[in-house]
């Protein structure tokens, strides 16, 4: 991956506004269109993040996230890395769309992610890099 | 994000500027529910000024959903841009809620 940004930010809730805008002011960059610019990139980057914040450091002290954006051939890549011991994204399953899961509060994050980007992936020795392919026209 | 509330005669209507995401859903949870202890029942949130939405900020808007309707009020939505639009569609959602295309004919459906 040709990598246009790479950045490692406390693992608060609180900075993922800020690290959105900045990750889709280097896809502006990037030449990605705008619809995924406003709205594929924001959402699905604000899952992985919510994942690894509330997710990948549970019980653990203060830590960090990493995020890095790039380009390989003609695909974005974003990469989001936490410290934690990883998951299973198969794992995740449940259809939040089944009538039986339409009014619960939870359950959306990975599916939005899948929706709006070409490929989900896990990575890292542990997992713990979770890599969202959107291929552009 | 922030967001204001004012009254339209019985409709409480909220109007959402910038994300709505897990950092700062609680406050606009918060809000809606402290509109709905003073005895409030009709919500409508206008998303007109709204950024995007992730699935935390969804998760509030249906766990209000079946909050108000539990104690037989009702929440609508009104002003969803393309991008939102997509989203609850995505989802389903835009077959758990009522969303009106502009907030003028939210307020007339209630």
């Amino acid at each position: 991956m040709r990598v246009a940004l790479e950045m490692a930010v406390p693992s608060d809730v609180a900075q993922i506004e800020r690290v959105v805008a900045r990750v889709v002011a280097t896809c502006a960059d990037l030449h990605v269109p705008a619809r995924q610019l406003h709205f594929n990139v924001p959402v699905a980057l604000t899952e992985a993040l919510s994942n690894a914040i509330l997710y990948g450091h549970a019980d653990q002290g203060p830590s960090h996230v990493t995020i890095r954006a790039g380009m390989r051939d003609k695909a974005l890549v974003l990469e989001v890395a936490d410290e934690g011991p990883g998951f299973d994204l198969d794992a995740c399953t449940r259809d939040p769309t089944a009538p039986e899961n339409l009014e619960r509060e939870d359950g959306r994050g990975l599916f939005l992610m899948r929706r709006l980007m070409d490929r989900v992936e896990r990575d890292g020795g542990q997992g713990n890099v979770v890599r969202m392919v959107l291929e552009l026209p | 994000m922030s967001f204001t509330i004012a009254k339209s005669g019985d409709i409480t209507l909220v109007e959402v500027e910038g994300q709505l995401i897990v950092g700062n859903r609680q406050e606009l949870k918060q809000r809606v529910l402290e509109e709905l202890e003073h005895g409030e029942r009709q919500f409508l949130i206008d998303f007109a000024r709204t950024g995007y939405i992730d699935s935390s900020g969804l998760g509030v808007l249906v766990s209000l959903s079946k909050k108000i309707r539990e104690i037989g009020g009702e929440l609508r939505l009104a002003n969803l841009n393309d991008d939102l639009r997509t989203l609850f569609e995505l989802t389903k959602l835009d077959t758990l809620f009522q969303i009106a295309d502009t907030r003028e004919r939210a307020l007339e459906s209630f």
